[in-house]
């Protein structure tokens, strides 16, 4: 376990350690509410201003701060992206990019509020890094090294409760090994974990031989587990709640060609379209997502 | 202002012009947006800012950054007639031997953060400020904009957030030639009443001529006009300044000269005579 137990503890504790954090909003507080009068001036709201915090918090970095940003991941890296590409990429800044419901986590918004291209386009921009944890526990575990390194970025955050329970200490570009099979191997990361985590299960008890990689961290990305899995495991099977381009799928098809292999891969992505906004748990069910649907799928495409 | 400061800066500025003139030929630059804000330029770097080629690593100085990027040879040339760079570099502007090219790049000394794309560098300044603010320093952070540049909403957004944090050791500066890129400002999405609208942002704002020296000595030394309120200077000016053949045209933003030409508008610089420009000089970037 983590020492602290959710997010506003460890930004709490690191910033108030470090003077270098500056702990940044554009008017969303949802995981650091409690923040204003214990970190007084280097708390930083800039209003609904996504463009206007990332270049603030450029200019924060280039002396030396280290800014952490919240807002909703569309508005933080979409509706800012060119300030995230052009002044905090170019200049290579340790600006620190929190983002709030990414991926099927905006379940009720709609398609305004669907981050399901967030790593393809973080991760084009040059020397900037992207994490996606799997649960509250993955999260803490993995974030005091990420906000450590001197290097831009991109967090997915997620607060879900832990969901496997035993999460091992984080490295970056190191994926956590959660079982390795023969017949096939699911390759995943954030909130999706807990679901192929079932799936796994359901697979097992039919009598395969199940792996299950949590990536953790997507840039840099762990090349020889994917190369290990790729060698010993009949199928690999991504899912990530991300489209089809530039995700997961796209980072498997890269390592493998750049190495000069191949492999079978069944990718559960979006495939170009938006998903159907709801509660969470439907929005699983209607795209093919839960636990149960991921193992039909795997065992319709291995007949 | 001291005669001899006056006739100093003069001098400087016409060095500037000198060197802006000539690279605008093998490629050229954006001659006419250069030209338009070297008096301001050259005033900013001859004492007012706390900014030296020596105390560049030191956090208590100022800082002045170029927000619409492509007025960079203006600052290139002060930094040669102030000894920060060899007056030889300029030779190698978009050379891939050097570094120097249409617009900022911040790994040469003196240049505080790259720009080019309009409406980044308010933000990017206000960073700066609220950082000397938690260090508890008093020193100034400048930002030089275009007038076309205020079409970005980003301006007016950093604007908002800057005046809510009271951003009094901001100033953004304007340089106010009346043209966007191929158009005057006026023409098509217009901006006046210019200093109305920065008020009503909750700004404290001065307007003035801004190829005189006088009169950005006073604006300046006037610095903050407001003790809770980031500062606005308007400075009118003439895009093309200094050069009859060049000014206030439509077609005259970014130039490529043919060597002749620059040759002739050295001349025309001097006073010597008029120039015929037969180049294509309108570049739509």
């Amino acid at each position: 376990m983590s020492t602290f137990s959710t997010y506003q503890e460890l930004i709490k504790h690191t910033a108030l350690a470090d003077e270098r954090y500056i702990v940044m909003t554009a008017e969303n507080r949802a995981v650091v509410k409690e923040l204003p009068p214990i970190l007084g001036a280097r708390f930083i709201d800039t209003g609904i201003t996504e463009q206007t915090m990332i270049g603030m918090a450029s200019g924060l970095a280039l002396r030396g701060r280290v800014p952490i940003c919240h807002a909703l991941t569309t508005f933080l890296i979409y509706r800012a992206y060119e300030f995230v590409r052009t002044d905090v990429g170019i200049a290579h800044l340790p600006v620190k990019l929190s983002a709030w419901i990414a991926g099927f986590l905006s379940d009720g918004n709609g398609p305004t509020h669907q981050a399901i291209e967030d790593v393809a386009l973080m991760r084009t921009i040059p020397g900037m890094t992207v994490f996606c944890p799997s649960d509250n526990d993955d999260m803490l575990r993995m974030l005091p090294e990420i906000w450590a390194s001197p290097h831009p970025a991109y967090v997915r955050l997620n607060t879900r409760p832990d969901v496997y329970g035993k999460h091992t200490p984080f490295k970056t570009g190191v994926a956590e090994v959660i079982s390795e099979g023969a017949d096939v191997t699911i390759l995943t990361y954030g909130m999706l974990l807990e679901e192929t985590l079932k799936a796994v299960d359901i697979l097992k008890n039919k009598g395969l031989s199940v792996g299950l990689l949590n990536m953790r961290s997507l840039k840099p990305v762990d090349e020889q587990a994917i190369l290990k899995v790729a060698a010993n495991s009949k199928l690999l099977v991504t899912v990530e709640d991300h489209f089809l381009t530039g995700g997961l799928y796209s980072i498997i098809a890269e390592v493998l060609l750049k190495n000069m292999t191949t492999a079978d891969v069944m990718p559960l992505a979006l495939d170009e379209k938006w998903f159907k906004p709801g509660l969470l748990s439907e929005v699983l069910k209607y795209e093919g997502f839960t636990g149960e649907q991921i193992a039909e799928r795997i065992e319709a495409y291995r007949k | 202002m001291t005669e001899s400061k006056h006739q100093e800066l003069k001098d400087r500025a016409f060095k500037v012009r000198e060197h802006i003139l000539r690279m605008s030929t093998d490629g050229g630059c954006f001659t006419g947006a250069s030209l338009s804000c070297a008096d301001l330029i050259v005033y900013l770097y001859s004492g007012f800012l706390n900014i030296h080629k020596d105390n560049l690593q030191d956090p208590n100085r100022d800082f002045l950054l170029l927000s619409k990027g492509h007025d960079v040879p203006a600052l290139y040339g002060t930094f040669v007639e102030l000894g920060w760079m060899e007056k030889d570099r300029l030779k190698n502007h978009l050379k891939s031997n050097d570094s120097i090219y249409w617009h900022p790049n911040r790994n040469i000394p003196g240049i505080e953060f790259h720009s080019g794309s309009l409406g980044h560098l308010p933000s990017v300044g206000l960073g700066i400020a609220m950082d000397n603010r938690l260090r508890g320093q008093n020193n100034r952070v400048v930002v030089i904009t275009g007038d076309g540049e205020l079409d970005e909403g980003s301006v007016w957004e950093t604007l908002h957030v800057a005046s809510a944090y009271k951003m009094n050791n901001l100033t953004i500066v304007v340089d106010r030639n009346h043209f966007q890129a191929n158009v005057k400002t006026e023409e098509l999405i217009p901006l006046e009443p210019l200093a109305d609208k920065f008020e009503a942002f909750g700004c404290a704002v001065q307007r003035i001529d801004g190829h005189d020296f006088e009169a950005l000595e006073k604006a300046f030394t006037a610095l903050p006009f407001h003790a809770e309120k980031p500062s606005v200077i308007i400075a009118d000016t003439v895009r093309g300044k200094g050069l009859p053949s060049i000014e206030a045209r439509a077609d005259r933003w970014f130039c490529n000269f043919k060597q002749e030409e620059v040759d002739s508008l050295l001349k025309e610089l001097y006073g010597e005579e008029e120039t015929t420009l037969t180049s294509e000089t309108l570049t739509v970037r």
